[in-house]
């Protein structure tokens, strides 16, 4: 078995931690985010173009503002990086409260959806 | 009483959001066939870890990794436009997660119920919860072959269905028959929605 060809981070990973080890490494064991609730269907913006490496920010965390450069679902980055749920929103909670993301909350949390979400919805169901 | 202070100002809604749609029903019905045939790329997969007793982990430490459980769900998304973006979720299968149902099915504006004919009663569970939460729902039967073919009205009066609650049939593996699917749920729940918001 051979690690060539592998990224640093993932050498790292496998050689210290197994798969269900992983995603608490990754948050130093915390399972709360420092701030906010981040429902699936949040929307994640980044602030900025990028980022350099510093105390407190791993690789994931890099890796959230680089996915989110276009808007993303907490689903999607989830996804996107093979962490849970859980463990994302944990780290969206150390970027946000560097302001290095912007979150935009679904329409279900702001209230009862307008009646022209309902035909905008329609309408571009019928378009695709 | 004031309602115009309840109406979001008009420019809003150009604030990019996003809005889910849940597809439950019993295993193996189609649900992640569904989310695919629709969705702008095909099904991503997301995992929440849970406790064995099927809730969620506030606090890591003292849990141990085989204390906890992974429930996956498949999940796909519609950009609508630059500032509506809409989810499908399959909800997972399994009906000891009830703590993930209840964080998908919050906010959603409706689900797809999908049935098998030759299963009827595994859908049960599905529409029991919909309807208690009182989230808009439609029952679309899938159509595998070699299924007994059975008249809508049939289904609906199995499924002790309100006269109300559509029923179709569809091709989950069909992106048309899929789109058919949604655009009647949503039209459905924008009646539910707005007879609901008239009485309030
Ligand atoms: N013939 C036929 N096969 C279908 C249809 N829809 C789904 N299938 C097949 O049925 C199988 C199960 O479909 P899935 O989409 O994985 O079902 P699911 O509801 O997501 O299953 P679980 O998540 O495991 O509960 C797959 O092999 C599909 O290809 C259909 O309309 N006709
Ligand atoms: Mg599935």
């Amino acid at each position: 078995m051979t690690l060539q060809g592998e990224s640093a981070e993932h050498q790292w990973v496998d050689d210290h931690a197994g798969p269900v080890v992983r995603p608490y490494a990754v948050t130093g064991g915390r399972a709360r985010p420092v701030t906010g609730t981040f429902d699936l269907i949040s929307l994640v913006t980044a602030t900025r173009k990028d980022v350099s490496p510093e105390i407190g920010l791993g690789p994931e965390h890099l890796a959230i503002v680089g996915l989110c450069q276009r808007m993303q679902s907490v689903a999607e980055i989830a996804a996107h990086l093979d962490l849970p749920v859980g463990t994302v929103r944990v780290l969206l909670g150390d970027l946000m409260a560097r302001s290095l993301v912007q979150i935009r909350e679904p329409q279900s949390t702001v209230g009862i959806p307008d009646h022209s979400i309902f035909e905008a919805v329609i309408n571009g169901l019928r378009a695709l | 009483m004031d309602y115009g202070h309840s109406e979001r100002p008009s420019g809003a809604a150009a604030l990019p959001t996003a809005i889910k749609i849940l597809v439950a029903g019993g295993f193996g019905v189609g649900k992640t066939t569904m989310v695919g045939a629709v969705s702008e790329t095909r099904p991503l997969r997301t995992e929440e870890v849970l406790t064995e007793s099927g809730v969620g982990i506030d606090d890591l430490s003292g849990v141990e990794a085989k204390q906890t459980t992974t429930v996956a769900m498949d999940f796909g998304r519609i950009t609508i436009s630059d500032d509506l973006v809409l989810y499908l979720f399959g909800t997972p299968g399994q009906d000891r997660f009830w703590f993930v149902w209840d964080e998908l099915s919050l906010g959603a504006i409706g689900a797809v119920v999908l049935a098998d004919t030759r299963r009827l009663a595994d859908c049960f569970p599905s529409i029991d919860y919909f309807e208690e939460r009182g989230t808009p729902f439609l029952v679309a039967v899938n159509c595998f072959e070699g299924a007994r073919q059975y008249r809508l009205d049939e289904v609906q009066a199995a499924l002790n269905l309100d006269p109300e609650v559509p029923v179709l049939l569809c091709d989950a593996r069909s992106r048309s028959s899929a789109k058919e699917v949604l655009i009647t749920l949503v039209e459905h729940a924008m009646k539910i929605r707005d007879a609901r918001h008239r009485v309030d």
